[in-house]
Order: structure tokens, then C-alpha cells, then sequence
């Protein structure tokens, strides 16, 4: 019986300083989040974003909001109280989203993430130098041959045999790419011209190498093997997937989470054996990425040959059929439900009429915007305006954001948005975490994904250890902790 | 468990013309260029000044 797919979506960001002539990514991404973690203290610099957040009384913010995590690192590196960790990766500033329940709260987390850095934006520019500006784009690429990345994590189930999850994830990733793509102009691939790919579906598959490894920089693997559970390693496995774009249409991040999702629980359940296979799934990586047409077959393993949508409806069909005979708890009823029925949608849009996604699918929205704008201005697809175009649709900044003026489809609020920023997802242990953190700044002194440590005073420090990511609820421990006077009392009532 | 309404992929529609059968998104910049005529406008007051510089300057290195 396929476990709970407890997911989540870490996000690096790219990074830009404007009005200099050389910048350092690192401390820049450095100065960003201390700016946003100055804010939350409320003593340095005013408090000044209660009005982004309804219902919100900043007073009760007024305190460390932040703590370092356990890692020891000389970068920034903080733990938030909406159980988020937000540091420096690399050269860039990474937002890891809690853990989350299900797909449509993944979708709820990473949005969230983008408003925290739209906030750190904001706190940072009153540090800059006239003429200065931090600006970060969500994307994956710098159109030159780098890339950095958007992944996500799903829960899965040790005793599920890691050659069969690479069997049918690979077919995944690769064919899910017509509707989690982010599209771009050009390509990147080693010793390939530029401009012989005018326009490609996303960002991300010209820098795929490998079917299977445990890079994540350089030659990469559609299937990365980095066993690092953050669980109990005896019964979890959690699958690190680098092979996908960051989005900004909401549609597609929930569907590139929810299809995703649904498969590995079938994965779980066995029911994929018949599924066909790729036979060389790294070139058919690149080939649909740069099949506009939707329609170049795919060879496959048998000898057969199959297209990307084929294999998609193939997919789907499977879900249906499981969903039927399963049902959809793993991947929350009615969530499930949703997904299901968008998967179909998309689907049939790619099948009839691929424009009509414009608000759902990134790679739609920005193609359809390219063309129109060859048209008005009398370019063609090398034009450095079409370049810039594709950088600024990832803008995230109200005023210059391209996607933001696209009317892509809602499927959050502003106002949950507003309190995911804050608040942890309440059914899974991100709520101990974000939770404790909030209550007791003073009292925890680490946090990270599977362990979260206190100073009560004693001569010891106290670790409570989190190996069970459904554990930690608000259900379960909501009215521990806010009962608690402190931390002492929480972890005598917790033994 | 109530018995699920199983959904099938639809039978692909009748191609109706020798023109449809170009690739699926090949359609008129003209038609698309007509529909987007007001957000256009938008995004050409808010598009960067200098697309070659800004494009130039955007280098990320040491990503995942």
C-alpha cells in the first residue's frame, strides 16, 4: 500500500546586482536573507510588512523569528517558523519549503517562498548603495551554459526497490516535461550552435547527461541516487528529483508535483509493469524538449515507438484505473480528485490545441508572448529582446515580472499565501518545527529536517528527534505546544 | 470505494485540413499577435531598456 507522499520543493534562485560593474553572487545572496532575517527581529529596521500580512498582529512577531540550523557552514543558512529552511547554496539563495502534505500545499509553500524573497528584496534594497538593486529571477538557467535548480522531494517507501523506481520515474520525467516545462529560447547543449533550437519546452533538459547518478552540478542524471531519507532510514526513502523546471504558473507546478506524486504511489503499488519504456532515455530527454510539435515518436525499449502525449494519456490511464482500485488517500482524496482531473485537461489541451494553455503551462505562455512579439517588432528568435524577455518572465517584482502579466491561472489566495510565510503546514512535522520556533525563539538552538534542539537550561542540550515526517502535527502536538509556559514543560509533557 | 467513472483518453479529432497537420503550436503570429495587442503594450513599457547589456550581465555560475 503505496505511504502518505509527504513532498516538498526547494527553488534556487538566480541572482543579479544591478548598477555594478562586478558583483559577488555569494555575499550577495548572503546580504539578501540577513536582510529578511533583520526584519523579522523588527529591531534594526522597522516593521514595516505587517500590511502584507492580514490577520497577522506584528507584535507578536517581534521577536527571533529564525534560527541557524544544525549544519555548520560559514554561509547563511536559517530555519523559519513556516518550517522553510532559507540559506546560501552555492552562489545562490535557495528556499527549502517545508514539508508538505500534498501537492496543492507544495504548490501553497513554494509561492510562499517567492513572497519571502520578494520581501528580502525589498529589505535589501534599503541597504544598497544608490543606483544598486538585488534582483532575483526564478528560473533555472542564465541562457549561457549554467544552470542551477528547482527540486523536489517525495516520501517514499524503503521497501519499494530503488531499480523500479528508476524505471518508471525515468519515463516520467522525461514525457512530463510537455506541461512542466518552462520553455526557453535556444539551447545550451556542449558543441550544439545556440540558435539551432529556436525554442525548446524547458529550461532545464539541455543539461541532462546521465539516466542515473548522484550529481547534481555537473553531468546530470534524470535520476538522482542521493539517499539522504531525513527520516527513518528504515522505512523511508526520499526521492531528490532534479529534473525539472521552476514555474510560475501555478497549474504547473501543482501538476508537475500531483502527476509525480500519483506515479511513485503506483510505483509503491506495483501497478505499473506494463508501462512502456524509453530505450535511450537521455537523447528523448532533449528530443521532447525541442518537439514544438508535440508529435516526434519516441523509441522505446520493445523497438516500438510511442510520442511524449502518448505516453502521457498512458500514464494517466494507469492513474485512473488505480485511483479506482486503490483510491487517492496516499496522495490526499480530494486533492487527488484534482489532479486527476487537470492531468486530463492538460492533456487534451496538448492533444487539440497547445495555445490554449497559455494560462496553465509555462513554455505555452511564453511562446505564444514570443510570437506575438517577433510580430509587432519584425524579430526573429536570436533577438537579444527575445533573450531578455525570456529572463524577465522569471522576474518575480510586480512591476517587471513578464509571467505576472500573463493572467496565468490562480489556484492559491493571496491571504493563504500571506500566511504560509508565517505559519508551518499543519499534518506533517514541519509544525513541530515552525511551530517550537515560534514559541520558544530563545529555547532552540538547531533545527533541521529530522531533529530539533533545545537549551531548557540544563546542563545538556535536549534533542527531540523527528524521524517520522507524519509526525509532529498540529493535530498532535498543537495544543502541547501552546500550552507550554516554555520548552522545559513542552519536553516533560512530551516524554 | 464507489465505482470510478473511468475517463478515456478521447479519439483524436478529425483533421480537417492539410494545414493542421504543421506542427502544434505553429500558429499565426498575426492571430496571437492580435490577442496580446494590449499586453503588449504593457510589456514593452516594462521590458528592459537595454536587452543586450542586461541579457550580457546575467551570468550564474555554481548552481545544482
Amino acid at each position: 500500500m503505496a505511504i502518505p507522499k509527504i513532498c516538498g520543493i526547494e527553488t534556487e534562485y538566480g541572482i543579479l546586482i544591478r548598477g555594478v560593474a562586478e558583483s559577488n553572487p555569494i555575499s550577495s545572496s548572503s546580504m539578501l536573507i540577513n536582510s529578511y532575517l533583520s526584519l523579522l527581529e523588527g529591531d534594526r529596521i522597522g516593521w514595516d510588512f505587517e500590511d502584507e500580512m492580514p490577520g497577522n498582529d506584528a507584535r507578536q512577531d517581534q521577536r527571533l523569528l529564525s534560527v541557524a540550523p544544525e549544519v555548520e557552514t560559514h554561509l547563511v543558512n536559517a530555519v523559519l517558523t513556516n518550517g522553510a529552511r532559507y540559506y546560501v547554496d552555492h552562489a545562490h539563495p535557495e528556499f527549502s519549503a517545508p514539508e508538505c502534505i500534498d501537492a496543492a500545499q507544495a504548490l501553497l509553500y513554494d509561492r510562499a517562498g517567492e513572497e519571502i524573497l520578494l520581501q528580502s528584496m525589498a529589505a535589501a534594497q534599503r541597504q544598497m548603495p544608490d543606483g544598486q538593486e538585488i534582483v532575483v529571477y526564478k528560473n533555472n538557467s542564465d541562457g549561457k551554459g549554467n544552470s542551477y535548480g528547482c527540486h523536489e522531494n517525495y516520501l517514499m517507501d524503503r521497501a519499494t526497490p530503488f531499480p523500479s523506481i528508476v524505471l518508471h520515474a525515468t519515463t516520467h520525467f522525461v514525457t512530463r516535461q510537455i506541461f512542466t516545462g518552462s520553455g526557453k529560447v535556444g539551447t545550451e547543449m556542449p558543441g550544439v550552435r545556440r540558435d539551432s533550437v529556436p525554442f525548446q519546452l524547458t529550461q532545464r533538459a539541455d543539461f541532462f547527461e546521465e539516466e542515473v547518478g548522484l550529481e547534481t552540478t555537473l553531468k546530470r542524471p534524470i535520476i538522482n541516487t542521493r539517499d539522504e531519507p531525513h527520516a527513518d532510514p528504515v522505512k523511508y526513502r526520499r526521492l531528490h528529483v532534479i529534473a525539472g523546471d521552476a514555474n510560475m504558473a501555478e497549474v504547473a507546478t501543482f501538476l508537475k508535483l500531483g502527476s509525480t506524486a500519483i506515479l511513485l504511489a503506483m510505483i509503491e503499488d506495483e501497478v505499473l509493469d506494463d508501462l512502456p519504456q524509453l530505450a535511450h532515455p537521455v537523447p528523448a530527454m532533449h528530443q521532447v524538449s525541442q518537439d514544438l510539435s508535440l508529435s516526434e515518436p519516441l523509441l522505446l525499449a520493445d523497438g516500438s515507438s510511442m510520442t511524449a502525449l502518448e505516453m502521457q494519456w498512458l500514464i494517466l490511464e494507469h492513474a485512473q484505473n488505480w485511483a479506482g482500485s486503490r483510491g487517492l488517500s496516499s496522495v490526499g482524496e480530494e486533492v487527488g480528485e484534482q489532479i486527476l482531473q487537470r492531468w486530463e485537461e492538460v492533456l487534451n489541451g496538448l492533444d487539440q490545441d497547445p495555445l490554449s494553455l497559455a494560462s496553465q503551462v509555462d513554455w505555452v505562455a511564453k511562446y505564444r508572448l514570443f510570437q506575438a512579439s517577433m510580430e509587432r517588432h519584425g524579430l526573429d528568435w536570436s533577438s537579444p529582446r527575445l533573450a531578455a524577455m525570456d529572463l524577465q518572465y522569471h522576474d518575480l517584482r510586480a512591476g517587471t515580472s513578464l509571467s505576472r502579466r500573463m493572467g496565468l491561472e490562480r489556484l492559491t489566495t493571496d491571504a493563504q499565501v500571506a500566511l504560509a510565510i508565517t505559519e508551518p503546514p499543519p499534518e506533517t512535522r514541519a509544525y513541530f518545527r515552525g511551530r517550537c520556533l515560534a514559541r520558544f525563539p530563545e529555547q532552540v538552538v538547531a533545527a533541521n529536517w529530522d531533529s530539533l534542539v533545545f537549551d531548557i537550561g540544563e546542563s545538556a542540550l535536549q534533542r527531540v528527534p523527528m524521524l517520522e515526517p507524519g509526525k509532529g502535527t498540529q493535530e498532535a502536538v498543537g495544543a502541547l505546544i501552546d500550552s507550554s509556559a516554555d520548552a522545559a514543560e513542552l519536553l516533560q509533557r512530551l516524554k | 470505494m464507489p465505482e470510478r467513472e473511468l475517463k478515456k483518453k478521447p479519439e483524436p479529432q478529425q483533421r480537417e485540413s492539410e494545414a493542421d497537420l504543421s506542427p502544434a503550436v505553429a500558429e499565426s503570429g498575426t492571430k496571437i499577435k492580435a490577442e496580446l495587442d494590449d499586453l503588449l503594450d504593457e510589456i514593452d513599457e516594462v521590458l528592459e531598456t537595454n536587452a543586450e547589456e542586461f541579457v550580457k550581465s546575467y551570468i550564474q555560475k555554481g548552481g545544482q
